[in-house]
């Protein structure tokens, strides 16, 4: 039977088609080409160093764009991604290096790595409340955090950049696994988790479902409620958690720098792996790819000497192109 | 008589489907004239085509006596043809005022808005139909009574000679209804002709001249109000004579034969939900079909919501075997043991790009968890045996569901109630838009769970669906039980006068 599918399938592409084959492979192709340009421009683009600056730097943009997949599968979006970011960056350091932290140390790290990821928690319960049962709009729920809760971060550092020497707490951001970085193999984690609960579960399927079409979810009996709040309460601990990955690489939080931008890096690498923004799909793993070819877009024209202003205006064409295929891809 | 409008021979197809066949309407000056049918009649395609939004494929319009050629909204806007939609076309967040000049705002010197003249202008239109409102406050402010009759207001104030006004009522509570008609008969006054239309029939003897009925694409029908019965308006609209009787066989269900009434499973007591559902009760036992009878908008609809706890009740209860508690959302429902296979299966039934598989598991998941996973081989086993056992003509399961024919989606969602295995099914219109085979063997798969002890409620539009189908009829109007019917016994003809709201219906 398969054998026999397959003989169709070749028998059905006398010629190679170049559109649909650009449609359906875009990220991979765009990575390819990427790829190839690099290692022919770039000085010293394969070396190993290149590749672990760009695992430790593209990790935190992967894992909250996969709780930023989740979201946008529901046809909601998460604009509050860089605020939470800030925040639990901004906890964790108050907790170890307060005075009890200071005082058991192990316990210390743990409560500075729980709590923070605790309150992203509850930043996500607060956006997914608003959204499943007061029926705020996704994009105003979220902006209220996205502007409150950079704030909140900044009057618990009293706006001061906060520095620490602690190496076990940045082992989350320095750290090394079989030679590459921990946040790395952290992020790959959390992307064969998502994608088990995404295809396995019935949570993923009601996710699918709602965004697919919510009456009709909510008329089968799906938790309609409580899986939009269980979204957003995942994107939101995947934020804490790249926060205070950024806090641990820099050995210091920045409540004003920590996660500036990312919900639109965030945006950008969902959309990019193929999240439909009217809901409905979920490619996990396309969030990495997504991720991976932003950060790679930005290392590139940064090694090339390329200001960081004319990277964001390259951000914006890579968005558009992302969109414009899928658009074509709906016909 | 001069006539402002003559359409004839209007042909229209879409996609090779005809839609229209020498569908014809004529409209004399200052008439209200009324346009009947069922759903797929062929009403909005007409309309359409006098308003320019569809371009006829043959036939003549002739309006304020000149052969006429409408090929856009705004050309029959200027020859004088308004359109009130059932969805206003209004912009709800600004004033009266430039609701109504908009496009045709007064200026100083041909460029700045005069605002003083243009709030004046606006009232004296306004104040022509009896309306005394703050005409700077934002349109959205007022009901939508009034904002219909601004809208009615801005469309004679361009000149309008006839204004079409679709479904006007349909969301009017009943003073909002007798300010409007007040403001139909004024422009009756005035000259001005109006096309209405309305599946409230009695609204029809209360304000209307002539009344045109239309099906399957034709006109088959135009007399005076004045001297027809509301039964004769019926029969003409679903083409039977008021003499015809019994059509055996016409469906799968074989009559209604009712056999041993089983347990009780849903009781419904005075249950209301709002201005559309009112006092509603219903007994509904093991092996048994009630049918809900009555012309769209009556509360069937309504009526299925109301149990399957999508709307809340404002009053009654609803128990299922007995148990009343906690019945106020779907899912509580499903748990109950209750489906409902919605009328709008676009809207509220499919998931048009999950396949096949997911589609017809989504009502199950809850009971297809193993140890936090969703049991995938018992899925796969369940949906295979149902492709098998209605028929359902997939590539395979894991097509997405949009690609599949309405009748075989409509199976897909008739599988995914059945695989619950439930007590009670709710079917709204459970074979609209499929076609007559699918229709057949849809009708087989509901009596086959009728006769595995399921309780059905159905709703359809197809008399002989629910009059062959069905052990009883519970006949609705205007949201309230009019009538119950028994099988057997029930025809035709006794629904339709039971719908007709006449006295002595056969029992």
């Amino acid at each position: 039977m398969t054998t026999q599918d397959a003989n169709l399938k070749a028998r059905r592409d006398p010629s190679f088609e170049w559109g649909p084959f650009l449609r359906k492979n875009g990220g991979v192709v765009a990575l390819a080409v990427i790829l190839i340009f690099n290692i022919i421009v770039t000085p010293n683009f394969l070396q190993m160093q290149t590749l672990f600056v760009n695992i430790s730097q593209v990790a935190t943009i992967a894992i909250v764009a996969m709780g930023m997949t989740l979201v946008i599968a529901t046809g909601g979006i998460d604009l509050s991604v860089g605020a939470i970011m800030a925040l639990a960056g901004a906890l964790a350091p108050l907790i170890f290096l307060s005075d009890f932290g200071q005082s058991y140390p192990a316990l210390g790290i743990a409560a500075a790595i729980a709590l923070p990821l605790v309150a992203a928690l509850a930043c996500g319960l607060f956006n997914g409340i608003l959204v499943a049962n007061l029926k705020v709009q996704p994009i105003i729920a979220t902006l209220i955090l996205f502007i409150s809760g950079r704030g909140i971060a900044q009057v618990l550092t009293n706006g001061n950049l906060q520095t620490f020497s602690n190496p076990s707490f940045s082992y989350l951001g320095t750290g090394k696994v079989l030679g590459l970085p921990f946040q790395g193999w952290l992020a790959l984690a959390i992307a064969c988790v998502l994608y088990l609960v995404m295809t396995r579960t019935t949570f993923g399927r009601y996710v699918l479902a709602i965004g697919g079409n919510e009456r009709a979810a909510e008329l089968s009996g799906g938790p309609v409620k409580r899986v939009k709040i269980g979204v957003y309460m995942i994107c939101g601990a995947l934020s804490g958690l790249a926060g205070l990955i950024v806090v641990a690489i820099n050995s210091a939080s920045d409540a004003a720098r920590n996660g500036n931008l990312m919900e639109l890096d965030a945006i950008a690498a969902a959309v990019v792996g193929g999240a439909l923004l009217q809901g409905g799909r979920a490619p996990i793993f396309g969030a990495i790819l997504g991720a991976v070819i932003i950060q790679l877009v930005k290392y590139t024209l940064l090694a090339n000497g390329v200001e960081d202003e004319v990277a964001l205006i390259a951000k914006a064409l890579i968005i558009l192109a992302a969109v414009y295929v899928q658009q074509a891809r709906k016909e | 008589m001069a006539e402002l409008l003559n359409m004839s021979g209007i042909d229209k197809a879409f996609a090779g489907v005809s839609a229209l066949s020498g569908a014809s309407l004529e409209i004399a000056p200052g008439e209200v004239h009324a346009l009947i049918g069922q759903n797929g009649a062929g009403k909005s395609t007409l309309i359409k085509i006098l308003t320019g939004v569809y371009r006829r494929d043959g036939g003549v319009i002739r309006f304020n006596g000149a052969e006429t050629v409408l090929n856009s909204p705004r050309e029959a806007q200027e020859a004088g043809i308004a359109t009130i939609y059932q969805e206003l076309n209004l912009v709800p967040l600004r004033s009266v005022t430039e609701n109504v000049i908009m496009g045709y705002e007064p200026k100083w010197f041909g460029v700045l808005i005069n605002w003083k003249e243009a709030h004046k202008r606006t009232r004296e239109i306004l104040a022509r139909f009896g309306i005394d409102i703050d005409v700077r406050a934002p349109l959205g402010s007022y009901s939508t009574a009034i904002q219909q009759l601004v809208a009615i207001a801005r469309a004679v104030s361009l000149d309008a000679r006839l204004v079409i006004m679709d479904e006007p009522t349909s969301s009017l509570d009943a003073s909002e209804v007798e300010v409007l008609f007040g403001v139909v008969k004024g422009l009756r006054e005035a000259g001005v002709s109006v096309l209405y239309v309305s599946h409230f029939l009695d609204e029809l003897f209360e304000i209307c001249d002539r009344v045109t009925t239309m099906r399957d694409g034709c006109t088959v029908d135009c007399r005076d109000i004045a001297g027809t019965t509301k039964l004769e308006l019926i029969a003409a609209m679903l083409g039977r004579d008021a003499e015809e009787i019994e059509s055996a066989g016409m469906t799968e269900f074989g009559g209604g034969a009712a056999g041993e009434k089983g347990e009780v499973l849903l009781q419904a007591e005075g249950v209301s939900t709002g201005p559309r559902l009112n006092d509603f009760n219903m007994t509904l036992h093991r092996g048994e079909i009630i049918g809900l009878g009555g012309l769209l908008g009556a509360g069937r609809t309504e009526a299925a919501r109301a149990i399957f706890g999508v709307d809340r009740l404002t009053k009654g209860t609803i128990k299922m075997k007995g148990n009343g508690t906690g019945l106020d959302t779907p899912s509580a429902a499903i748990s109950a043991g209750f489906g409902y296979l919605t009328e709008d299966r676009k809207a509220e039934g499919i998931i048009p790009d999950m396949s096949v598989r997911e589609n017809l598991t989504l009502a199950l998941l809850p009971k297809l968890k193993k140890g936090g996973q969703i049991d995938r081989a018992r899925e796969r086993k369940l949906v295979e045996r149902y492709i098998e056992a209605l028929g359902i003509k997939t590539a395979n399961m894991e097509q997405p569901i949009r690609e599949l024919s309405g009748g075989n989606q409509q199976k897909v969602l008739l599988a995914r109630w059945l695989a619950i295995d439930p007590d009670v099914l709710i079917l709204d219109e459970p074979t609209r838009g499929v076609d007559v085979g699918a229709k057949r063997e849809i009708q087989a798969i509901i009596r086959d769970a009728v006769q595995n002890g399921v309780g059905v409620v159905l709703i359809s539009s197809e008399f002989e669906e629910i009059v062959e189908g069905a052990d009883r009829i519970i006949v609705l109007n205007e949201g309230r039980i009019v009538t119950e019917l028994t099988n057997p016994g029930i025809t035709e003809d006794a629904l339709v006068r039971a719908l007709a709201h006449t006295e002595g219906q056969a029992a």
